[in-house]
């Protein structure tokens, strides 16, 4: 029964890709690759990767669905979105031809796998030594904070070279336009509605972390939905981007992660945790990290200043 | 087969039966206006039923109230995505 | 190869190669930009796919792999955001960049 589902799941996850990828028009193709995040998220599910499951969900399908569909706006503003010729059929027949090589080296590779125990037992013997219950985030927040350190780099990164494509006359002003929403409509109704909830998500998210699903990644998605939801609403207009306090709060995780593995170095070992303490100074970097991650998210989806300052 | 696990199984089969009849709506019904119709209506009952189900599987107060708050939202967020679509339905059809 | 579909890791691992090659071929078939950035991210989470199936024993997924993948996942992210506005910037400056630059430079005549 439950190989019967797998089956069929792996048979839509597929299907899903197949449109999104050749599908018809462009904003058919976006929301077949949104229902194929959402499968493989399920897909996640299935795996016990629930952590994965959520980032794929939140992140994979929701966070890059709405990027998509911002860039399909703003292409058919700009009259670049008119669909080209197809390629001509002996290019297709190479492609798949092609494509096709490469899936099967891959298939084959994947079967010649040697079968191995992982690193689970050793994730799993030390993770108390960090006084936390979830693997997945002993792995993110101790045994490898470096790639998450530099993860969270690399978003930063991300927005600075978004805002590198700002025009010159609007630089440090508002992304997006401004949005007018009738004060009793029910844009306006649901964006006093579910911010709290959406607060208290996160912050649950954070803290249920330590030792079940959860983490600084999906919490800030979800207060970058919030952030959002509220600009869309129209209760309050997007921040001016050369707004300090906004900086402040972008650099803030990676600041507060990168002091506290310095810190570490004063105290014997660079990117350690204190012995006792650990879990503490990991929930303080996760809720640095939270807010740091939420603006930035929220600013890669809002894009370059638009009006000036 | 408990009891119990007939009626967790009838309120899943009910649910299953509400999101199908409200995607053969999505694909059969010919405008916007009657299509979100379908989808509003059954499917959000749809969830109602898988929701109860589930919370019926796990026998958790604080599991069903999580799954209570998941419907809750998903049934505003459903109401206020239906609202904004047919608005802009409406004002493609220049009728607002 | 039955025996492989019925084994859940290679199941899912196998689909994960599938959608690699998936996304390679929209990667060169297309030519819109937003397609080949869905096909660029169709690989991306074949590979995550893949990487998981294949780490998968028994009850679950390999914790290393799970950290990666979310980061990998997140940087994707990144990465799409960045050519998404790209291509909406090149789009503006009617894929002639060396036009819109004029227009900057006389911006920045006013701003002084």
């Amino acid at each position: 029964m439950s190989h019967a589902f797998d089956l069929a799941l792996c048979a839509l996850i597929l299907g899903a890709a197949v449109l999104a990828v050749t599908g018809r028009n462009v904003f058919g193709a976006i929301v077949f690759y949104v229902v194929y995040g959402v499968l493989l998220a399920l897909a996640w599910l299935i795996l016990g990767a629930v952590d994965v499951a959520l980032a794929e969900a939140a992140i994979g399908a929701g966070v890059t669905g709405v990027l998509l569909i911002g860039a399909w706006q703003g292409l058919a503003d700009a009259g670049g979105l008119e669909d080209e010729a197809p390629r001509p059929v002996f290019l297709r027949l190479a492609a798949v031809a092609g494509a096709g090589a490469l899936g099967g080296l891959i298939a084959l590779a994947v079967i010649s796998l040697p079968g191995g125990d992982g690193l689970t037992l050793a994730v799993v013997d030390n993770q108390d030594r960090l006084e936390l219950g979830n693997p997945v985030n002993a792995v993110l927040l101790g045994f490898r904070a470096y790639d998450t350190l530099l993860e969270t780099l690399v978003l930063t990164a991300a927005l600075a070279a978004v805002w590198s494509l700002t025009r010159t006359r609007v630089w440090g002003g508002v992304p997006g336009p401004g949005h007018v929403t009738r004060p009793d409509g029910v844009m306006a109704s649901f964006g006093r509605l579910l911010p709290p909830a959406g607060l208290l998500v996160a912050v649950y998210l954070v803290w249920v972390g330590a030792d079940a699903p959860g983490g600084a990644f999906q919490a800030g998605t979800v207060l970058a939905a919030v952030w959002i939801l509220i600009v869309l609403s129209g209760l309050q207009d997007e921040p001016r981007l050369n707004s300090l306090p906004l900086r402040l709060m972008i650099i803030a995780g990676p600041a507060v992660f990168l002091g506290a593995g310095l810190a570490g170095a004063a105290a014997g070992a660079v990117m350690g945790y204190p012995d006792g303490h650990a879990k503490s100074v990991i929930l303080v970097i996760e809720y640095a990290l939270t807010l740091s991650i939420a603006a930035t998210l929220a600013l890669l989806i809002a894009g370059p200043a638009r009006r000036a300052p | 087969m408990s009891v119990m696990e007939t009626i967790i199984a009838a309120l899943l089969a009910l649910g299953v039966f509400f999101y199908f009849a409200g995607t053969i709506g999505l694909l059969r019904f010919p405008d916007t206006h009657s299509r979100l119709h379908a989808l509003t209506k059954a499917d959000n009952l749809g969830l109602g039923f898988i929701v109860i189900a589930a919370a019926l599987h796990w026998g958790d107060g604080w599991i069903a109230a999580k799954l209570a708050l998941v419907w809750v939202l998903a049934l505003f967020a459903a109401g206020m995505a239906a609202q904004l679509v047919a608005r802009a339905a409406l004002k493609a059809e220049g009728r607002e | 190869m039955m025996e492989l579909l019925a084994d859940r890791a290679s199941l899912f691992a196998l689909t994960g190669a599938a959608l690699v090659a998936l996304g390679f071929y929209g990667f060169i078939i297309q030519r819109a930009p937003i397609r080949r950035l869905i096909a660029f991210n169709v690989i991306g989470s074949g590979i995550f796919l893949l990487f998981g199936g294949a780490s998968y024993v028994g009850g679950g997924v390999d914790p290393v792999p799970q950290a990666l993948i979310i980061t990998g996942i997140v940087v994707a992210l990144a990465l799409t955001a960045f050519a998404a506005t790209l291509a909406v910037r090149l789009a503006e400056s009617g894929g002639d960049d060396a036009d819109d630059d004029g227009d900057d430079d006389e911006d920045r005549e006013s701003d002084r």
